[in-house]
């Protein structure tokens, strides 16, 4: 790879950072129970997911990670979270205990299965790549191939942003 | 052997620990907004799995990395509507909890 023999294992400390990263906040939005250090764990969480993406060589989604999923879908979270003032009441222990087993099941039961089926299949390598995944050939072909995606997705979002307005406001007016 | 940035199978199985936790997550909350961040945790599966196979597998890298920015768009569209109409739940129902909605509930 280089020529400094340690290199690869500094590399491989900040992927296992990262990797640690993405799963402590995780498991931070999932177990806490207070709703605002859930959206901290999930905003840690993306943290983590953005060094992946990093890994995956590209440093263009790894910055829109932190600027969506951090800047504006937590923030937005915890507007709702000040709002809705939402904490979870105390349930009766035994239905607690039952679902939580039910739940665990599940997600062990999916977690093994995607593992089996990801490290028992032999992936494919392409012969050749058609470019080098750059910020300069996302934006081309962001203006060329899909551009009419494109523009529907902004316009997906305008109507999201007028129909959030409309939903919040019959709501205040009413009452 | 490659080093271990450099393996599908890590990301794989990170993609797949998100996945199970999301669902872990939205089995196990009692309020709306609980759920709501469980479902960005399975979103973010979705797109690591994506980028994933992108940076291993797809002869043109730009496709994932142009699929998973759209994933990221529309759930910002999803996060901004579903918590208007959380909001308008808690004007009606002084309550986000699932139990409490139960109107319909037979």
């Amino acid at each position: 790879m280089s020529n400094f023999p340690a290199a690869i294992y500094i590399v491989s400390g900040i992927f296992i950072l990262c990797l640690g990263t993405l799963t402590t906040g995780a498991l931070i939005a999932v177990l806490s129970t207070r709703l605002i250090r859930s959206v901290c764990g999930l905003a840690i969480c993306c943290l983590g997911l953005a060094g992946m993406y990093y890994f995956l060589r590209s440093p263009f989604l790894a910055l829109m990670e932190i600027l969506i999923y951090i800047g504006a879908v937590c923030v937005t979270i915890v507007f709702a979270v000040m709002l809705a003032e939402p904490d979870e009441a105390a349930e009766s222990r035994q239905h607690g205990i039952l679902w939580g087993t039910v739940a665990i099941g599940v997600a062990a039961a999916i977690f093994w299965g995607l593992w089996q089926l990801g490290t028992r299949v032999t992936w494919a390598v392409p012969q050749f790549r058609a470019n080098s995944g750059s910020v300069e050939d996302i934006g081309k072909s962001l203006l060329t191939t899909y551009s009419l995606a494109f523009e529907m997705i902004s316009l997906a979002l305008l109507v999201a942003i007028l129909g959030a307005l409309a939903i919040a406001r019959t709501g205040r007016t009413k009452s | 052997m490659n080093p271990i940035y450099d393996r599908l199978e890590i990301y794989l199985a990170a993609a797949a620990f998100l996945l199970a936790i999301g669902v872990f997550g939205l089995l196990r909350r009692r309020t709306l907004i609980g759920m709501l961040i469980s479902g960005e945790l399975i979103f973010s599966a979705a797109s690591l799995n994506f980028m994933a196979f992108n940076r291993f597998t797809a002869p043109d890298p730009v496709v994932g990395q142009v699929f998973v920015l759209f994933i990221m768009g529309l759930a910002a569209a999803e996060v901004a509507i579903a918590l208007s109409i959380i909001l308008a739940v808690y004007r009606n129902y002084r309550s986000v909890n699932t139990k409490d909605l139960s109107e319909l509930n037979g």
